[in-house]
């Protein structure tokens, strides 16, 4: 018997979840304080995510999935992003398309059911958020493939979580991307939980990542709580498909601190003490020890970016709150590039409301 | 002016736009190299490279998906199904998202390509390339759904929809793709979608079909004629928007319908187009309005294929009955 290949799937991570330094640290990460604009990031981030979830529970806002816990993935992706690349986000990657350009008022619109809230004003190639899970990932390739076509130095981002590495679409992707070695970045947020279905149930594989092997493309794993080490590996993903040397997928593993959505309710099937171990590693936590203790972040600075997170956030629900609700005719406007005349009766109905 | 194939005028369309546009890309399995299983790409990828016209791996999801990635960012991507059975698993994608793209983003981003594949029953194939998967696509909110039944159409409908700036599904009946040749001029010119059209004036009977279906209900309209039935031929083409004003012009003349579908029959687009007419020219008519359609049964293997579509004699039959009413 001859070994015809042999793989191996790297673990990184740069500070523990006390804000110990681990591991070698990336350029960007140097000087502590080059850090504190993604720190202020996640904590903008964290704000909207609980002020989300205070609009839903007041009935101001619709079903919502919280994305507390995965800041460090959010911010480190989209902060290692160029403004003309594209990403291509679930649900749960709220702080990801803050930090791309998404206004606050945006994605409270979206949230609060108006289309409208998904015609951003920056970035203007992002994609709306995708509900039907994995489903993006084959229009990531898409969209890679016209970048490479053009000779456009740029990469299509798909962010999708820890269920989605189980779908076919996810599968198809990987393996077109691979065909063709086209500029894409799969980020897979393993938060260890598909609504009720653990990790365990979703895959016998040891990682995620190692499913990119299969599709002939590199896969490694990162601490998805370590804002640097997610960053780090992002930065080397996107400076590969630049280069022209095709996709990768990094599985940051990272923990889903809420439940599902506002809709659901996690008590019903898991321990309430494996939650309580997960917020002890939390990611802003450790972001925030190594800054203290570099000397570059004090008690005044967190209480002075609580205050204008919370200003900012309270400017833009208050604009939301008095949006107009839209016309039925917004039904009608977008659905063509001319709405064809036989849809025209009905377009005029419902305007009238009939 | 040469006399093609409906396969070779898709084949012809496809060089064109390919030719006209350099935003155009073709892409599917066996689209490349092998020309498509049907032969509609023969020649493509020698005159415009592996990089427009697209050798994929066998993933109907990945194709389909891929093709929403590239219009949005500006392609116009042609997307071969190999056979009809495989293109149900496009509907997801279709659906969910090609359809959804303008709307969800108001407008921001678009989707403007084509998915092509043949359809219908009639070639003694094995199972799962016989379907008539017309009124699935058709329940889908923004696409459109076109379906040619001419060489010269199958060319300006297929310019036309490569064209669109939204999705377009493009039916093609493979019984027809060699039945009969048609001279079509490569003048580039695209036919106007959202149009049915009138195939053959008559005042005695409306008969409405489209895809393979209406080669055999233009004999049908050419046996009455010689019996003194004038029956006007409609092709609907565009299934989706569908245009029931000029079904219910003809019904308001001839007071008779006859439909005829390959499909089965239960939740069809037969049913579509008789409760438009029953909604809206109701006082026209001076019968109840015939389906005739496949039976509501799975689409068996060869043997009974001719048992299964309708044939000359079901649809003559029909027509018998809605003439002889009241």
């Amino acid at each position: 018997m001859t070994i015809v290949a042999r793989f191996e799937v790297s673990y990184s991570q740069c500070l523990d979840a006390a804000g110990r330094v681990t591991g070698v640290l990336p350029a960007f990460a140097r000087m502590p304080a080059d850090l504190i604009p993604l720190y202020r990031w996640m904590v903008l981030a964290r704000a909207l995510d609980q002020r989300m979830l205070t609009l839903q529970r007041t009935g101001q806002l619709g079903t919502f999935a919280s994305g507390v816990g995965k800041e460090a993935v959010d911010v480190g992706v989209a902060s290692a992003m160029q403004a003309d690349d594209v990403l291509l986000p679930t649900y749960r990657e709220t702080g990801a398309q803050l930090v791309r350009g998404v206004s606050v008022e945006e994605l409270l619109a979206y949230w609060g059911g108006d289309e409208r809230g998904s015609d951003f004003a920056v970035p203007r190639r992002d994609f709306p958020v995708c509900i039907t899970i994995a489903s993006h990932c084959v229009h990531a390739v898409g969209v890679a493939y016209a970048m490479k076509f053009r000779h456009e130095p740029r990469v299509a981002v798909c962010m999708i979580g820890d269920g989605a590495t189980s779908k076919g679409e996810f599968y198809e992707a990987l393996n077109g991307a691979g065909t063709w070695k086209l500029p894409v970045l799969f980020v897979v947020t393993n938060n260890q939980w598909a609504i009720s279905v653990p990790r365990s149930t979703q895959s016998a594989a040891a990682t995620l990542a190692q499913k990119a092997i299969a599709a002939g493309i590199p896969g490694e794993q990162v601490d998805g709580n370590d804002l640097i080490a997610v960053r780090a590996a992002a930065e080397r993903a996107l400076a590969r498909a630049r280069a022209g040397e095709g996709p990768s997928v990094i599985e940051a593993l990272s923990y889903r601190l809420a439940d599902h959505t506002t809709a659901d309710d996690a008590t019903r099937y898991r321990d309430p003490d494996e939650v309580a171990r997960a917020w002890q590693n939390e990611p802003l936590h450790r972001v925030r020890e190594y800054l203290v203790a570099s000397e570059v972040w004090r008690r005044e600075d967190e209480e002075m970016l609580a205050h204008e997170c919370t200003a900012r956030i309270q400017t833009a629900v208050q604009a939301y709150l008095q949006r107009a609700k839209p016309s039925p005719a917004q039904m009608f406007d977008h659905l063509h590039a001319r709405l064809p005349a036989a849809y025209q009766p009905q377009r005029d109905g419902a305007v009238r409301g009939e | 002016m040469p006399a093609i194939t409906l396969v070779e005028a898709v084949n012809l369309a496809l060089a064109r736009a390919l030719a006209d546009d350099p935003s155009v890309v073709v892409l599917g399995q066996d689209v490349g190299r092998d020309g498509g299983v049907f032969r509609a790409t023969l020649g493509l990828l020698e005159r415009f490279g592996p990089q427009r016209v697209i050798d994929t791996p066998l993933a109907e999801q990945l194709m389909t998906g891929m093709a929403i990635g590239m219009a949005v960012e500006g392609l116009r991507p042609v997307v071969e199904m190999q056979f009809s059975g495989f293109a149900y698993v496009a509907i997801d994608q279709m659906l969910n998202h090609a359809g959804r793209m303008r709307h969800r983003s108001q407008g921001r981003l678009t989707c403007p390509m084509v998915l092509r594949t043949p359809c219908g029953a009639g070639i003694h194939p094995p199972e799962h390339h016989s379907e008539s998967p017309e009124a699935m696509f058709a329940h889908v909110p923004g696409i459109r759904v076109v379906y040619p039944s001419s060489p010269r159409r199958a060319y300006g409908l297929l310019l036309a929809a490569i064209r669109d700036p939204d999705p377009v599904v493009f039916l093609e009946p493979t019984r027809l793709y060699r039945l009969f040749r048609e001279e079509v001029e490569d003048d580039g010119v695209a036919t106007p979608l959202d149009h049915c059209v009138t195939l053959r004036e008559g005042s005695d009977i409306t008969l409405v079909t489209w895809g393979a279906m209406v080669h055999e209900t233009l004999q049908v309209a050419a046996a009455l004629a010689e019996e003194g039935v004038a029956a006007e031929v409609i092709d609907v083409v565009t299934l989706r928007p569908f245009d029931l004003d000029t079904v219910l012009a003809s019904v308001a003349r001839t007071g008779r319908c006859v439909i005829v579908s390959e499909a089965v029959r239960a939740a069809g687009f037969a049913s579509e187009i008789a409760a438009g007419i029953a909604e809206h020219g109701l006082l026209s008519l001076f019968a109840p309005i015939e389906r005739v359609t496949a039976f509501d049964v799975v689409v068996p293997l060869a043997r009974l294929e001719d048992r299964y579509m309708p044939d000359r004699d079901r649809i003559l039959a029909a027509v018998r009955r809605c003439l002889a009413f009241g």
